[in-house]
């Protein structure tokens, strides 16, 4: 997370507070040791994974450095950099347009250019592959209007390879970036881009001269994001075929049976996403402090016909493969079962057991999240921000992976509950972490904090902090500020921060398959576990349910505004 | 008024944990739900016994093996012989003495000592095209015969039912014959190793392959239509050749099996169970329901499996199959084998 208080000197009022103000907020401990909890609970499955590693030799490592992980790695980097491309291009492309310019079908689009974010990758993978498969219905149609018979006669883009992959995914989240760009660029006033105008920039250059260093922050941001999830992806990357180094932690794992194999590759992993982490914050550090004044709309350009055609072009299409296509198919699919056999039994308790997971999971993180935030910036302890870096853990590394590491201390904890409940009282109560599904909350919680936590941190930022010095000089506690100022001020990134969260753990599969009570299914297992069986086609409906279920907030978030 | 909300939702679901009833039976499987839960419907019918279960995929044996002492686990259910034996070198069964079960289920396809039970078995065979492959007979080795280059499709190498098989050709003929094979496999392939069984039988009808392997329950799941008409079309397309090896021995099978689980504390109830999925009625129902050869002799197998021809089960025996899986594992790598 982005330390503000590093990031820029307080302002002029800050300084001139009263010292009785500078003593309560270097007495204050509660955020630094709300910090530390959680943080030490991030490391939990880190410890989790570090005592499986040194139980094993090192066995699987000279078959995988000489057949497999060269290759995985340079797979894992086209596939990050690959899919941060897509979503770097179509999310502060569309951004860029819906808030500055004035064209046919602006208002949808400003909301619709988010619904792609409710498919799960591993949907859109199983879509995409029957959509263009040779039987499917897209060559099935361009055969009949090119008369020709032979499913050979015409090659197709093969799915299963790299690009494939970057395509589906960067289809899927490009609206990390594009979310938060068009954020900023509601927030901040054109004005610089309009001068620039004036002294005779064409718009290449002030697009990459002023446009996009405004919005670089937030892109950054959105960027981050697109990368760690990337780095999660399992289902749609298998699925197509890559071997990225998430698929060979996989392998080494369940085909090698070799836990203590996969978690050493995994915890190398999570060194090398820290680090890459950690230079980012560097070099974050060193970008201009943004000012935090808010402005109305300004200057939009109403855009010519021809214009106003390409842009509705630009925004149409990625809402078009990312949603129109897969979505559509889908809804055939679930139809048709729906026809065949009705609503399949459990589903609904499906549905009502990924809403009331993946609510519990956005309250929890937000609340959490919040608490990092504040703590952060008002801190005065130095150990804070790296703290609350470590509390984003739980997003760095695969959920499979987060999954497992938890269980040993979680089950360990729950024994020893279990033991000192039966000496007490000889009942057997089992596992009640486990069996209760707080093991699986931890671990989604853990999970997605940082991505309440980021948006959270960079909600707060534009809230000046002379706000905080004036409330401070007149007698408010810090609780006070919080809830009166803060707060208020924060409702937007709050509902992004919830929503965003909430859609990640209704698709979020990993950890929710291996950590779920008995007769616990969601939305996303049931659908896997279809899937699994081969028949994709009878995992529509929850698909469906996935996809319906997560745009509801998310339109509610965008029109809303 | 938000954290107490929080509160109370995880006082209610700490209250809802499962009490360990006498009456309930708990089942953890990596076998998908829609295969496994015709079976427990009908045990929970005939017995008044609950059957709770949690599908895990990945990881099954970790989560056991670390749920420890107060694991609530009774019934181990899994796919595969490597998944089975796991389960019993990490200690996380118990022997089972039953005399149904051993009448039941033929000496090689159970643990002598009564710590695993296979309860049904897969044959992995060839899907050829129907009306562009005339052989009536191949063996595995011939998919990587030259005159099918670019004309073979298959899953991922690195997929269970594949190591399996490669397994057994490395318990055979060694790791260089075999490696030797699958790089004449991989110089035929049509398309990148992927997807799934029912996928090489669509491709084919799509005329994108000729030949590939798949397993043999899914020709039913595809012809009986389970899957739609759709899929009636891709099983209609394929002729299915039950191949061996060059030895001619039989052909190569994989079990779906399950085992009590060490601190299972309805064990009483985990031993019912097995010995009702051994029964005829059980064995019907993995038969009519999934596909799968019954173990259980004097099962018949579906109708749509029976004509598929006479299955002679090659002899290997499965332990020098698990013994080779690693290696099959890596071997899959060395050649490249998934592009």
């Amino acid at each position: 997370m982005q330390s503000a208080s590093t990031a820029e000197a307080p302002p002029a009022a800050f300084n001139a507070a009263p010292s009785p103000v500078r003593r309560l907020l270097a007495t204050d401990r509660r955020g630094f040791v709300f910090c530390l909890v959680v943080a030490g609970l991030a490391l939990l499955p880190v410890a989790g994974l570090v005592s499986f590693a040194i139980g094993g030799g090192g066995r699987v490592w000279p078959s995988l450095i000489a057949n497999v992980l060269p290759r995985a790695a340079l797979t894992t980097a086209t596939l990050l950099i690959g899919v941060a491309l897509v979503a770097a291009l179509v999310g502060i492309g569309t951004a860029f347009l819906v808030a500055r310019c004035r064209f046919p079908g602006r208002s949808v689009f400003e909301w619709a250019l988010l619904l792609p974010l409710a498919m799960p990758t591993y949907v859109m993978a199983y879509a995409w592959l029957d959509v263009i498969h040779p039987l499917g219905p897209l060559p099935t149609i361009l055969r009949a209007l090119l008369g020709i018979d032979d499913p050979r006669g015409l090659p197709l883009p093969e799915l299963r390879s790299a690009g494939g992959a970057i395509f589906v995914i960067g289809l899927v989240l490009y609206p990390y970036v594009y979310l938060p760009v068009r954020a900023l660029l509601l927030m901040r006033s054109a004005a610089l881009g309009e001068a620039a105008r004036t002294l005779g920039a064409g718009p290449l250059r002030i697009f990459f001269g002023v446009s996009l260093p405004t919005v670089w922050p937030a892109a950054a941001l959105g960027l981050a994001l697109v990368m760690l999830e990337t780095l999660n992806d399992i289902g749609a990357s298998e699925f197509l075929g890559i071997r990225t180094l998430t698929v060979a932690v996989y392998t080494t794992w369940t085909v090698r049976g070799s836990i203590e194999g996969a978690s050493q590759i995994a915890l190398a992993m999570l060194a090398i996403v820290v680090l890459v982490m950690a230079l980012g914050r560097l070099a974050r550090r060193n970008l201009p402090a943004q000012s935090g004044r808010t402005q109305r709309r300004t200057s939009e350009r109403r855009l010519r016909p021809l214009g106003g055609s390409l842009a509705f072009g630009a925004c149409a299409l990625p809402i078009l493969l990312g949603f129109g296509v897969p979505g559509s198919y889908l809804a055939g699919a679930a139809l048709s079962r729906f026809m065949e056999r009705g609503i399949p039994a459990g589903l609904l308790s499906a549905a009502l057991n990924s809403v009331v997971l993946a609510g519990l999971t956005a309250a929890i993180t937000v609340a959490a999240g919040l608490a990092l935030a504040i703590a952060v910036r008002g801190a005065r302890n130095p150990a804070v921000a790296p703290l609350a870096g470590v509390a984003g853990l739980g997003y760095a590394m695969p959920g499979t992976v987060l999954a497992v590491g938890l269980l040993v201390p979680v089950a360990a904890l729950d024994n020893r509950i279990a033991d000192l409940v039966r000496a007490m009282t000889g009942e057997a109560i089992g596992l009640v972490l486990i069996g209760s599904g707080a093991a699986l909350l931890l671990a989604l919680s853990l999970r997605f904090l940082t991505i309440s936590a980021r948006t959270l941190d960079a909600g707060l930022e534009r809230i000046s902090r002379s706000i905080d010095g004036a409330a401070q000089s007149l007698g408010a506690s810090r609780r006070r500020i919080a809830r009166d100022i803060h707060l208020p001020l924060l409702a937007p990134p709050l509902a992004s921060a919830a929503i965003l969260v909430f859609v990640d753990a209704m698709k979020e599969l990993p950890a929710t398959l291996l950590l779920r009570p008995l007769d616990f299914e969601t939305l996303a297992t049931s659908l896997y576990g279809e899937a699994a069986r081969g028949t994709h086609e009878d995992g529509a409906m929850a698909a469906l349910m996935i996809v319906l279920v997560g745009l509801a907030p998310v339109i509610a978030l965008i029109r809303r505004r | 008024m938000t954290t107490r909300f929080i509160g109370a939702a995880l006082l209610g679901l700490a209250l809802a944990t499962p009490a360990l009833a006498d009456g309930t039976v708990n089942i953890y499987t990596t076998r998908e739900p829609a295969l496994i839960q015709p079976l427990l419907d009908s045990f929970t019918a005939d017995t008044g016994i609950a059957a709770k279960v949690v599908f895990v995929k990945e990881g099954l044996a970790q989560r056991v093996e670390t749920e420890g002492a107060n694991s609530p686990a009774d019934l181990l259910s899994v796919v595969d012989y490597g998944n089975l034996i796991e389960l019993v070198d990490r200690g996380l069964t118990q022997p089972v003495d039953s005399a149904a079960l051993n009448e039941a289920i033929p000496a090689n396809l159970r643990d002598p000592a009564g710590n695993w039970f296979a309860l049904s078995m897969r044959a992995r065979v060839i899907y050829a095209a129907k009306d562009r492959v005339t052989d009536e007979t191949l063996t595995y080795e011939d998919l990587a015969d030259p005159r099918f280059k670019g004309e073979v499709c298959i899953r991922s190498g690195q997929h269970p039912y594949n190591t399996s098989l490669i397994a057994a050709m490395i318990a055979k003929d060694g790791v260089d014959a075999t490696r030797t094979w699958l790089e004449g496999v991989k110089a035929n392939l049509a398309r990148k190793a992927g997807g799934g069984d029912r996928d090489v039988a669509r491709d084919i009808l799509a005329n994108l392959c000729d030949v590939g392997i798949g397993n043999s329950y899914y020709v039913g799941l595809m012809r009986s239509g389970a899957g739609g008409e759709e899929q009636k079309a891709w099983g209609e397309a394929i002729r299915v050749i039950l191949p061996t090896f060059k030895d001619k021995a039989g052909t190569h099978v994989n079990i779906s099996g399950a085992a009590v689980a060490k601190n299972a504390p309805n064990r009483d109830n985990a031993v019912k169970l097995l010995e009702y999925l051994a029964s005829e009625k059980a064995q019907e129902i993995y038969a009519k329901a999934n596909f799968e050869y019954p173990v259980r002799p004097g099962v018949a197998a579906d109708p749509i499996i029976a004509a598929l021809g006479p299955l002679t089960v090659d002899p290997l025996p499965l332990t020098d199959i698990a013994k080779h899986r690693v290696e099959a594992s890596e071997l899959v790598d060395a050649v490249g084998f998934d592009g």
